[in-house]
């Protein structure tokens, strides 16, 4: 494992509503390298997203510590479970728009690795769901992170589609290596993206078992 | 169009075949339009009045929009105030007229003041409807990006209330001319308000109509030639 760049500690998190109090994850912790592809597989509302939220630092509402390893918060790459593209914005804009710094080179580099190119100057709204994944999954890049958070950004694709974009989003990573937390319900697609696959369990959520898996992916294929 | 142009006809023939100086044929409307601009009588208080409904038309939507977007994302502020913008939708607008008027004097001031508070209620409710609408999702994708407050407001906030905005323009528009008019009726000197009281005291119908369907020209022009094709910009991502 590369040098890590995350402790997580996770004691517990709960969210009150209506009925009370509802415990959703129990003690989970987490350790993730430079490069690494970490997936995170389980049930439906066993917390996967609740866990990203938190890494992401959209939810701060838990018991836990979130440890940089000593470095400040990285830049932190999110794909939503949906698109959550600007629709009166072209699909470059939206890449340009997620940028701190003007990066517009990376933007185009990235629109071509997905094979967005001959969609850079059309609005969401005449994208196909793949592609608007693709277009997320290309603004989370776009940032140059350090992390990215991945919450199951090829579900609901049909399986050609599916396929086809976790080559071009690997195709992305090789020039661009990055540690990435991936959540699925797909332990294939776990098996073919990441380093290690830990399933988690219902809730409270913990992690049930830790799967190391031998990946051949990795070797330069250009840059971006 | 066709439905102004069978209108119109109709009110020719109903107007050649009653002869009265009460219902003024169409042709000699246009004719006393025609004067009028020649006369330069017209455009200047076509011209004030314009200026009028403009400043009122600003200040009732930056205000407008102001409040109802507050009110929209925070709560407190909406308990507060909803009675207050309720009990102003509910009050007549020669009522206010009249009291600024009474507290303020028959001034320029006055007059714009009372139109823009006739026009700010509504504003405000339809920019709070759509300050409520705003979607969450996109926020924390904002949030997650780490956008600037004007980044934000600029590209995720503004474009979701476009629509009520230009709702709130159209309606505004419509709304503030015809205010205007009474204000002026009422305490100005000049304008198109001011000019039709002084026709309705002669009775002259013709060149009430005549200043009526000027203005109501120019506003519509706005309404083609602004409004219509910056909602279309705006909106043009939906297709």
């Amino acid at each position: 494992m590369a040098e890590l760049i995350l402790r997580l500690h996770i004691e517990g998190k709960s969210f009150n509503e209506g009925l009370g109090e509802l415990p959703v994850l129990g003690q989970i912790d987490i350790a993730l390298g430079g490069r690494e592809i970490v997936a995170l597989v389980g049930p439906s509302g066993c917390g996967k997203t609740t866990l990203l939220r938190i890494i992401g630092g959209l939810d701060t509402d838990f018991r836990g510590t979130i440890d940089w390893c000593g470095a400040v918060v990285p830049r932190i790459g999110t794909v939503f479970q949906e698109p959550r593209l600007l629709p009166w914005r072209t699909v470059r804009q939206n890449l340009l728009l997620a940028q701190q710094t003007a990066n517009p080179e990376l933007a185009d580099a990235l629109l071509h690795a997905l094979d967005l190119t001959p969609f850079s100057n059309v609005f969401p709204a005449t994208l196909s769901l793949g592609m608007a994944r693709r277009v997320a999954i290309a603004r989370a890049l776009a940032i140059d992170p350090q992390l990215v958070l991945l919450d199951e950004p090829f579900v609901s694709l049909d399986p050609a589609m599916a396929a086809r974009s976790r080559e071009l989003v690997l195709n992305a990573w090789r020039a661009r290596p990055t540690a990435a937390l991936l959540v699925t319900h797909d332990h294939a697609e776990a098996a073919a993206l990441a380093d290690r696959i830990l399933q988690l369990g219902e809730r409270p959520t913990r992690v049930l078992h830790e799967i190391t898996v031998a990946q051949k992916r990795r070797g330069p294929t250009g840059s971006i | 169009m066709g439905s102004v142009l069978v209108f119109l006809l109709a009110w020719q023939i109903a107007a050649r075949l009653a002869d009265s100086r009460l219902l003024p044929t169409v042709t000699s409307v246009l004719g006393a339009m025609l004067q009028q601009t020649i006369s330069g009588a017209l455009p200047w208080n076509l011209a004030i009045t314009l200026g009028r409904v403009a400043a009122a038309f600003t200040i009732s939507m930056l205000l407008g929009s102001a409040l109802g977007i507050a009110m929209g994302r925070w709560r407190q502020l909406d308990l507060l105030l909803d009675s207050a913008v309720t009990v102003l939708l509910n009050l007549p607008a020669l009522v206010v007229i009249v009291l600024l008027y009474v507290w303020f004097g028959l001034n320029e001031i006055a007059a714009i003041a009372a139109v823009a508070l006739n026009k700010l209620p509504t504003t405000a409710v339809t920019l709070r409807e759509g300050a409520r609408a705003l979607d969450p999702a996109l926020a924390e994708m904002a949030e997650s990006f780490h956008m600037s407050r004007w980044r934000k407001l600029r590209h995720v906030t503004l474009p979701q209330l476009a629509p009520y905005f230009f709702a709130a323009s159209r309606s505004g528009l419509a709304l503030i001319w015809k205010i205007v008019l009474v204000v002026e009726l009422l305490g100005r000197s000049n304008g198109v308000g001011f000019e039709i009281q002084i026709f309705f005291q002669l009775f002259d119908v013709k060149l009430i109509l005549a200043y009526t369907f000027a203005f109501i020209l120019v506003v519509q022009m706005i309404e083609w030639a602004v409004l219509q094709p910056m909602e279309r910009w705006a909106t043009r991502w939906r297709s």
